[in-house]
């Protein structure tokens, strides 16, 4: 071990280190986060779960076709159904709880920094490196802290797929502002509107195709998280990937995997033909 | 009174904006500071009056963009007063800027710069939006501006649904919404297609005409300039090099570059009749007997004499043959024998409008003024050789000294730096004497021989006739 080029640097073991102060000296603050997203998640999965799969499944159709069309209505629902009919309709339900949960906590936070990188340069400097981090770190290592620190269940999950899934939200929101036309924005100062107002009716809508691009993609993640932290104990398809992978069960797997597969298509789709809904996006359209 | 003062201004981008001031005051170049960062605009002062087109141009990296947002302070300079009133917008305070903007100036973009989402009365009536005017009496006002610039009945049309001469119609739109006395229209109407330029350049004529809107404008484009511009400055390198009306640069340019800029320009869009007027040659009073007319036409060789009364007030012109022919008779008076059809234009009319008069005129168009007093005349081969940018020299085979013996149809004319043919003498209006001036007649001559003379007078009448 010694005969190597450089001395062993201990990395691993001060990250440790660190992860253990701070879960000793958050201790209060951690419980606090954790009874705060058990008291989000329990009520949503109890909404999912609770009323028969045939009005969760008529909601979302006409969810599908309200946003998009007819065929999107019939095929969710018909995707939907089909996850009822393995007998994964719970696990889908609880998954998607985890999935919306996450997102929504993901884009409350994402946005508004991507808002903040996209007008400080420096911002930008310091946030963009840490994003590239995010994205790259191999999605199994958000887990480790996460269960050192709040134990195995939901909320490590959750945890791990918000901070996970931020990184597109916040690189949509910055780019999509940044690439308003800044003859727009320069029209807004010479009229005499404040910053909050050029935020507020240019910057904002004009970037929000882009950020809706971004909040599909934090769903997206969300999603192949939530299914990961399975690992951890996180209720829902993920659960029963895990298992159909330990005990090499093949049937269950196809069954939750294509539960899994039903499941993105419906939400990718939805998010993305809301994105197509928004007024900038509708006008342009039209012209 | 003045709208816009700007004293000595500097605007440097980049790393070390005041070093680089001082070094271009101590003399240095742009390209001298250009390691302290980039000098976009160079100790520039200007006026603008009220009510006036100021026409900023140049090409691009001239630095007008940058000057032109330092008029509404969306750039500060980095150096130099920009006083808007007694506000120095490079000093003035956020929210004071904010409410200079809402009630002073504000601006017309080259793209446009319209809300996509927004209708076009929403996008118009946005400056109001911005004020607080509540919904109704914004949408009232936007509604009156975009029937100002001919938009009516498309308020709720999308900008994207419009060809980009409509939007520039809402953009125009939206600043005159706003209501304030200084429009600043950057480039705004480089992006269309010609025919439609011209046609938005002739309403922001008209438009100024009816509201004397302050306008600053800044195109790259020099008939631009020399159309809407009631004074142009000329930038280069982030310097104004020359000021003046658009006749002033183009008869005297400041240098080599602004020469070297206005040889392109359409020249008969900018001169005017006054500025390529001659002394008329032959002019009689109407009291003058054909004897006396007949003698003066011989003497100056020409082939027909303009008449006016008293008063200088034009009434016609005689052909020399129906003078001959009225002197054999013993008509004591021209009276009888005046034809009535000239051509005449006011001082102030483009040499544009000028060639089809010309065209069908017997003899030299006439410029009068408002109460038909003959100032001067416009010969055919005037308009021709005004349009001909001074520095060029025509071949020259002409005797330097002596009178100037140009043979009409020999197409060789001198011409001086006024682009007006040697021997003539652009005509200061109030010392035109009513009388003889065999020099300087409209199609001067002093010939040779006879032969020479009567091979002349033919070619008048033909040419002259021959549009008939």
């Amino acid at each position: 071990m010694n005969d190597t080029l450089v001395p062993r640097l201990p990395l691993g073991d001060v990250v440790a280190d660190i992860v253990d102060v701070v879960t000793k000296s958050g201790k209060d603050v951690f419980a606090a986060v954790k009874t705060g997203f058990l008291a989000a998640y329990e009520p949503l999965e109890i909404l999912f779960t609770t009323p028969p799969a045939w009005t969760i499944i008529l909601v979302i159709a006409a969810l599908a076709w309200w946003v998009k069309g007819w065929r999107l209505g019939v095929g969710s629902a018909a995707g939907l159904v089909l996850v009822a009919a393995v007998d994964q309709w719970d696990n889908a339900m609880a998954t998607l709880a985890l999935v919306v949960l996450a997102s929504v906590v993901a884009i409350i936070l994402a946005v508004p920094l991507g808002i903040w990188a996209a007008r400080s340069d420096r911002v930008s400097a310091v946030v963009r490196p840490v994003l590239d981090l995010m994205q790259t770190m191999p999605a199994f290592v958000y887990l480790i802290p996460t269960v050192v620190v709040f134990l195995t269940g939901v909320v490590p999950g959750l945890v791990a797929t918000i901070i996970f899934a931020l990184a597109p939200g916040v690189r949509f929101t910055e780019l999509g502002i940044r690439q308003v036309d800044p003859e727009v924005v320069e029209a807004g100062h010479a009229f005499g509107a404040t910053e909050g107002r050029i935020l507020r009716q240019i910057q904002l809508p004009l970037a929000l195709p882009t950020i809706m691009a971004g909040v599909n993609q934090v769903i997206m993640l969300s999603l192949s998280m939530v299914v990961i932290a399975g690992l951890t104990g996180a209720p829902g398809l993920g659960r029963d990937v895990v298992a159909a992978l330990t005990r090499v069960n093949v049937s269950l797997g196809v069954e939750a995997g294509l539960s899994v597969v039903i499941l993105a298509m419906i939400l990718d789709r939805v998010t993305a033909a809301l994105a197509d809904r928004a007024p900038v996006a509708r006008a342009l359209a039209r012209s | 009174m003045t709208a816009i003062r700007v004293e000595n201004v500097y605007k440097v981008f980049g790393r070390r904006p005041q070093e680089a001031v001082r070094k271009l005051r101590a003399g240095a170049t742009r390209d001298e500071v250009k390691s302290l960062g980039t000098a976009a605009v160079i100790d520039t002062s200007f006026e603008v009056a009220d009510g006036e087109i100021f026409v900023v141009m140049g090409l691009s990296g001239s630095g007008k963009s940058t000057l032109i947002r330092m008029l509404n302070g969306l750039w500060r300079p980095t150096s130099g007063r920009v006083l808007l009133g007694d506000d120095d917008l490079a000093t003035v305070s956020a929210s004071r800027l904010r409410a200079l903007r809402r009630t002073t100036v504000s601006m017309v973009f080259q793209h446009f710069a319209l809300l996509p989402h927004r209708t076009v009365l929403d996008n118009a009536a946005y400056p109001l939006e911005i004020q607080g005017v509540g919904k109704e009496e914004r949408r009232e006002r936007a509604r009156a501006a975009l029937e100002l610039t001919g938009l009516g009945g498309w308020e709720d049309s999308l900008p994207g649904q419009l060809s980009g001469g409509m939007r520039q119609r809402v953009g125009l739109a939206r600043a005159l919404t706003a209501d304030t006395d200084i429009l600043l229209m950057d480039e705004a109407f480089s992006a269309l297609d010609p025919l439609i330029r011209r046609e938005m350049q002739e309403q922001l004529v008209e438009i100024q005409q009816k509201l004397g809107k302050t306008i600053v404008f800044i195109t790259h484009d020099l008939n631009e300039a020399m159309y809407l511009g009631d004074r142009i400055a000329v930038m280069r390198s982030g310097r104004i090099v020359q000021i003046g009306t658009a006749e002033e640069i183009l008869t005297a340019p400041a240098d080599d570059y602004v020469a070297q800029f206005v040889a392109d320009v359409d020249r008969t869009r900018v001169l005017t009749a006054s500025s390529v007027m001659l002394r008329p040659g032959v002019v009689l009073p109407a009291a003058a007997g054909p004897r006396r007319a007949a003698r003066a036409m011989r003497e100056a060789q020409a082939a027909a004499a303009f008449v006016v009364d008293r008063d200088r007030v034009l009434l016609g012109f005689v052909r020399d043959s129906d003078v001959v022919d009225a002197a054999r008779a013993g008509i004591p008076r021209l009276d009888g024998l005046v034809q009535t059809d000239v051509a005449t234009v006011d001082e102030d009319t483009p040499l544009s409008e000028i060639f089809a008069p010309s065209a069908e005129s017997l003899v030299p168009v006439a410029v009068t003024d408002d109460h038909g007093r003959l100032l001067g005349v416009v010969p055919r081969v005037t308009l021709l050789e005004a349009m001909v940018p001074p520095e060029i020299d025509l071949p020259d085979d002409t005797p330097a000294d002596g009178p100037v013996e140009t043979v009409v149809g020999a197409g060789a004319t001198t011409v001086n730096g006024n682009g007006v043919p040697d021997g003539y003498e652009p005509l200061p209006p109030d010392d035109g004497v009513p009388g003889l001036a065999p020099d300087e007649l409209p199609a001067a001559r002093t010939a040779a021989s006879a032969a020479e003379v009567a091979a002349a007078a033919e070619f008048d009448a033909t040419t002259e006739g021959g549009t008939r």
